[in-house]
């Protein structure tokens, strides 16, 4: 029988010795650590290397960088307008880290990041207390009026709580959409490939009839490369859409 | 009733939350479809908030996943 879709989401020491301690609990340097340090270091490597030449007539690597650069500093100019841009650094990290991530998983046997609610709440707190502090930064108290709609003062009763539900439930929203995202991309992947496992291992005619759901593999392949990259794009574009919110309030820019 | 064969029927049941996601995923991309066809020229400047309500239409049918996945794994 196939192995468990599960066992792939598993986190385990890589070093069997503790690191360190911190507060009682020992430390380990786990196959998550080491694919969030390869991811970080091979995407930071590859961006600065690709554009140190600097070249007129970019090379395909230059390229890349230089539309990625592009494609993020659009998205951010055209959700929080001009005065946004000073994120930009922000912005770009969080979705070359995810984008990586997330492409970095679909490699066969490898660890996915991002499938671990850890990793993406941790992202996702990141960005909710920036927005906090933007906001409070720059209005002072005033950031409160979020919460206060344009509306009769009867509705307001109604909205101020929903609002304020509504705020406190986006770190959540933000951090399950992509954990639950990759998480069930990765365990229907395995499911699947279970199929063509067990029909192969049929023997007879059966064996033949296993290229059907390897051809379905090959597609749900494709789509999950398209996930892959939505879903670094949705978080970021919603990354946006709060910062903007933190700076401009309720006015449209 | 077992509490095991409890949990994997409440985990069955805990899916129902795709039919959700499944009409309004469908619907969005109908009505882009739609409007992007009466209005090819607007088409283009609309798909951040095409695949903004896709995302979080979506995210409501994964919290049955992960309801799923709590009665399934955490109790």
């Amino acid at each position: 029988m196939a192995s468990n879709p599960m066992e792939q989401f598993t986190v385990k020491p890589l070093i069997e010795a503790p690191l360190f301690e911190l507060g009682g609990h020992p430390i380990y340097f786990t196959n998550q650590a080491l694919l969030m340090v390869l991811v970080t270091v091979l995407s930071a490597s590859f961006l600065t290397l690709v554009v140190k030449p600097g070249r007129l007539v970019p090379t395909r690597g230059q390229s890349v960088a230089e539309l990625s650069y592009k494609f993020v500093g659009d998205m951010i100019h055209s959700t929080t307008g001009a005065d946004g841009m000073k994120f930009f650094p922000f912005i770009f990290t969080l979705f070359i880290f995810v984008l990586c991530s997330n492409f970095f998983g679909l490699i066969p046997g490898g660890f996915t990041v991002t499938s671990q609610i850890a990793v993406t709440f941790a992202l996702a707190a990141l960005v909710m207390l920036t927005v906090l502090g933007v906001g409070f930064a720059r209005h002072g108290i005033g950031f409160l009026k979020l919460f206060v709609p344009h509306a009769p003062w009867y509705l307001l009763i109604l909205l101020i709580p929903i609002e304020v539900i509504s705020f406190l439930t986006r770190p959540i929203s933000l951090s399950v959409r992509l954990f639950a995202n990759m998480l069930a991309g990765h365990t229907m992947l395995v499911v699947f490939a279970g199929f063509v496992v067990s029909l192969g291992a049929a023997g007879g005619l059966l064996s033949g009839l296993a290229v059907a759901p390897l051809l379905l593999m090959v597609g749900i392949f494709l789509l999950e490369l398209l996930v892959a990259f939505l879903q670094a794009y949705v978080f970021s574009v919603l990354t946006c859409i709060y910062l903007n919110e933190a700076l401009h309030l309720h006015d449209h820019h | 009733m077992e509490l095991e064969a409890a949990k994997m029927i409440g985990a069955g049941l805990a899916c129902f939350a795709l039919i959700g996601a499944g009409i309004g995923i469908g619907n969005i991309f109908a009505n882009y479809l739609a409007g992007a066809l009466r209005n090819p020229g607007a088409a283009a400047s609309q798909t951040t908030n095409l695949l903004l309500g896709f995302a979080l239409c979506e995210a409501t049918g994964l919290f049955g996943l992960v309801v799923a996945l709590l009665i399934l794994f955490a109790f």
